[in-house]
């Protein structure tokens, strides 16, 4: 009897189903709405998507086997998939330090920087402050030329009435308080200057701004203009034009000179062109890339043959076989953050009680071995500390898979006069790999992206020397794209950082398809249980 | 040799033909390696909870027995900061992640070990594949998602245990889809049929009698899953700015990362507290949590 996907709904079911879902679109839509009033439009987008997939599997009668994955498969699609898309997205952007704000927000942002004028007149001011915080500015030009007050947002005519009621006048001629405005001492305004700088006093061509020259404030003139149909800014007060160049993001002026920062434009293959053609991207690439596959590699052999030999050497009839694995366990227990710390500690060539161990037992001195700043001895350490983290997982895997091969092999190699190596290398070893194999492979994949060992133990380091941007001697690449996205000293460089990844996506991809081949999964897909 | 056998020579060759007793030397040569392994293994386990209890504050002291035990350290990581305040928000994280992540992922297999539909080896791949994308790198994307999203429902933004939350269960259908399935492929279909005889609809079919049966393995899953989500600080470290927003992992390794050398002892004792229960879970289901890992589940 085949199961079938189509059902007959009952009226109870089907109101139920119809109010979950109005109250569910009620929802969306005004959220929707809401996210594309303020132009968050990929969000909108892909909550609609969301929404109308659940709209549609719940309504549709052949829906119904999805139905029962409809909450996992919208946080898929939400949190996994497009986050991957803008991922994959950004890897032809420039989308970096330089690179962050579209087009529009940088002009937004260019037409706000102001200069000052040849002929600008310059004052003298005094600052002000009311109670509310809200800073005033009194503006005399010259000794006794005409003055003015104005707080922000307020009209400023020099020579002009002043409204408020002006306090007591000081020996120079200004005022304790005007208003509610209290003056405030030399100190307190050189306290205030960094927040002054910001501040436009009166309003219009009027306004007057305070200028990097201490005690003086001046009129400023917006400085960048943008012009639409030329595509171009203007600078003002050099009579420059830079002109948009939609390529790389930047507006650039006829003798090279770019404003800073750029803009974020799609850059086509420009990120992968990068360590694909130039050598100093390609280099430190290419050392990272083999190291990842040499750190992955080496780990999983010696922790596997390790596990091995311990599950060999135990073999069935152990004696307190239980508890000496429930030891093994324990540092596999362990939340691996923790112990990555504590051999972290452990082995701190000054004070770690391994590494002055080691120093003693091969009569070196004080500070070997350098697992923080020599490049072969924190690889080393790194691999010796990723082996100590997965051999107790190979034990047990090994042991179980040891337990279910069949007996009845070994005692035929037996009458067949095989030796103890023939028996493991020819019996033993193959069938351990039939069941143990995908896990070799899943265990690599992990390594592969161990983040948190290269990233906890050492932080990458010690750094590569002259390359274009920052890298480690001991990074892999999932490090090395973290610090390439979130490493604060070498800037943030989104697009490169995302066609890394793209390698390594690619790469993991390969791995895990030939695991999958192992595992025999295609079948088990296409068999209808 | 020992005086032993030059006085006796034939007493060691007695005890040597005994097969019984050949046997005796092996197994304590195999219980001598197990302990030198074992040591090897532990050691490091050792110091820390040696130095957890010890009152000097390095992890240089040679000596696995401290001299002056004391409880200093963990007045100073409990008292003096804010363990348990990091530990109840790991226990929310990770308790609501592997409970909602378990339960998905137990209703999607039972559909794709059920049904059969257009697309669904596309699917069953298509899950695959995509929890193979290191979710690390998207980690920009996640962040202006959380922001963005904080804006409308604070409750799920960036610095929010729920926003937290979100982020994992954006995992939750992973490899786990395809043991569970394989759970339920192995569950004869006669048991749908008999309850599809007595007018059982697929709900009470899944939820009365499939689920009892494949329990055992969703406690595997939420134990792994739970484990997976104490022990990541990677994503914290990302999402949450506010001390008292620290989920422990985070907590702990900002401890340590702030004042290193000082505060050995403090941290040991704070590791020592946070693996405690994890230790003995992992001992007392060993058996499950292997076999959930023999089969592809993923420890985080």
């Amino acid at each position: 009897m085949k199961t079938s996907n189509r059902r007959s709904f009952s009226v109870g079911s089907i109101s139920l189903i119809l109010l979950g879902l109005m109250i569910l679109d009620a929802f969306a839509i005004s959220f929707i709405y809401l996210l594309l009033g303020d132009g968050v439009w990929q969000l909108a987008l892909i909550i609609s998507a969301i929404v109308l997939l659940i709209n549609i599997i719940w309504l549709h009668p052949r829906g119904f086997p999805l139905r029962w994955m409809s909450p996992g498969l919208s946080f898929m699609i939400l949190v996994s998939i497009f986050p991957i898309i803008l991922t994959i997205y950004i890897a032809f952007t420039n989308y970096g330090t330089g690179h962050i704000l579209t087009k529009e927000q940088t002009i937004e942002l260019f037409a706000e920087r102001t200069y000052l004028p040849d002929d600008a007149v310059i004052f003298d001011y005094t600052v002000f402050q009311n109670g509310e915080g809200a800073y005033g500015l009194w503006v005399q030009e010259g000794e006794n030329g005409s003055h003015a007050f104005a707080g922000t947002g307020r009209f400023l005519i020099p020579g002009a009435v002043i409204t408020e009621h002006v306090g007591q006048l000081d020996a120079d001629g200004i005022p304790e308080t005007v208003g509610d405005y209290q003056r405030l001492d030399r100190k307190q305004s050189l306290r205030a200057i960094a927040e002054l700088a910001d501040v436009e006093f009166g309003v219009g061509s009027s306004a007057v701004q305070i200028t990097t020259q201490l005690g003086k404030a001046a009129q400023l003139r917006p400085r960048y203009l943008y012009d639409a149909v030329k595509d171009a800014i203007v600078d003002q007060e050099t009579a420059v034009t830079y002109l948009a160049d939609n390529k790389q993001g930047v507006f650039i002026a006829a003798d090279g000179q770019e404003l800073i920062p750029g803009y974020q434009v799609t850059v086509g293959l420009n990120n992968f062109n990068r360590f694909l053609n130039t050598p100093s991207f390609r280099g430190p690439l290419l050392q990272i890339f083999v190291w990842t596959f040499i750190y992955a590699g080496v780990t999983v052999l010696i922790a596997f043959s390790f596990g091995l030999a311990i599950a060999l050497f135990f073999g069935r009839d152990m004696p307190f076989g239980r508890v000496i694995k429930s030891l093994f366990i324990i540092p596999f227990a362990i939340p691996s953050v923790l112990t990555i710390l504590i051999w972290r500690g452990l082995l701190n060539p000054l004070t770690g009680v391994v590494s002055t161990t080691l120093a003693g037992i091969f009569n070196q001195p004080v500070g070997w071995p350098p697992v923080f700043s020599d490049p072969f001895w924190v690889k080393v350490a790194l691999i010796g500390i990723s082996v100590w983290l997965a051999y107790p997982y190979f034990m047990l895997i090994n042991s179980g898979a040891l337990q279910a091969i069949p007996q009845d092999m070994f005692e035929a190699a037996d009458i067949d006069g095989a030796n103890a190596w023939q028996k493991f290398r020819h019996l033993t070893l193959p069938l351990l790999l039939v069941g143990v194999g995908p896990l070799l492979i899943g265990s690599f994949i992990a390594n592969f992206n161990a983040f948190n060992t290269i990233y906890l133990f050492n932080d990458g380091g010690p750094p590569m020397v002259g390359t274009a941007t920052p890298a480690g001697h001991s990074d892999i690449l999932i490090s090395y794209v973290y610090r390439l996205a979130f490493g604060g000293s070498g800037g943030q460089d989104f697009g490169y950082a995302s066609a890394i990844t793209m390698i390594i996506f690619l790469v993991l991809l390969g791995f895990t398809l030939i695991q999958f081949r192992y595992m025999k999964v295609w079948e088990g897909v296409g068999e209808n249980v | 040799m020992s005086n032993a056998t030059v006085q006796a020579p034939g007493a060691w060759q007695l005890f040597w033909q005994s097969k019984k007793n050949r046997r005796r030397v092996a197994l304590a040569a195999k219980l001598l390696f197990a302990i030198a392994a074992l040591s090897i293994t532990l050691l490091p386990i050792m110091f820390t909870v040696s130095s957890a209890f010890s009152s000097s504050q390095s992890l240089s002291s040679t000596s696995l027995i401290p001299e002056n035990p004391t409880l200093d350290n963990f007045r100073t990581i409990v008292v003096e900061n804010d363990f348990w305040l990091w530990l109840r928000n790991s226990l929310v994280v990770s308790t609501t992640a592997s409970v909602l992540a378990g339960l998905m992922t137990t209703l999607t297999a039972y559909s794709f070990s059920r049904f059969r539909f257009h697309g669904r080896n596309e699917l069953l791949l298509g899950i695959l594949i995509i929890q193979v994308f290191p979710s690390l790198l998207t980690m920009v994307a996640l962040f202006s998602l959380l922001q963005q999203l904080g804006q409308y429902a604070p409750f799920v933004g960036l610095n929010q245990l729920g926003g937290l939350i979100l982020l994992y269960m954006g995992g939750a259908l992973s490899i786990n889809v395809w043991l569970m399935k394989g759970f339920f492929d192995s569950l004869p279909r006669e048991i749908d049929e008999s309850g599809m005889i007595d007018g059982a609809s697929h709900w009470q079919i899944f939820w009365k009698l499939l689920f009892p049966l494949v329990r055992p393995i969703v406690v595997v899953i939420m134990v792994l899953t739970f484990f997976g989500t104490f022990g990541d600080w990677l994503l914290p470290r990302l999402m949450i700015q506010d001390t008292d927003k620290y989920t422990l992992m985070l907590g702990l390794q900002q401890f340590i990362a702030n004042d290193y050398g000082n505060n050995w002892g403090a941290f040991a004792a704070g590791a020592v507290l946070g693996s405690v229960v994890q230790v003995t879970v992992f001992i007392v289901l060993q058996e499950q949590i292997v076999g959930g890992l023999t089969a592809g589940s993923v420890k985080g």
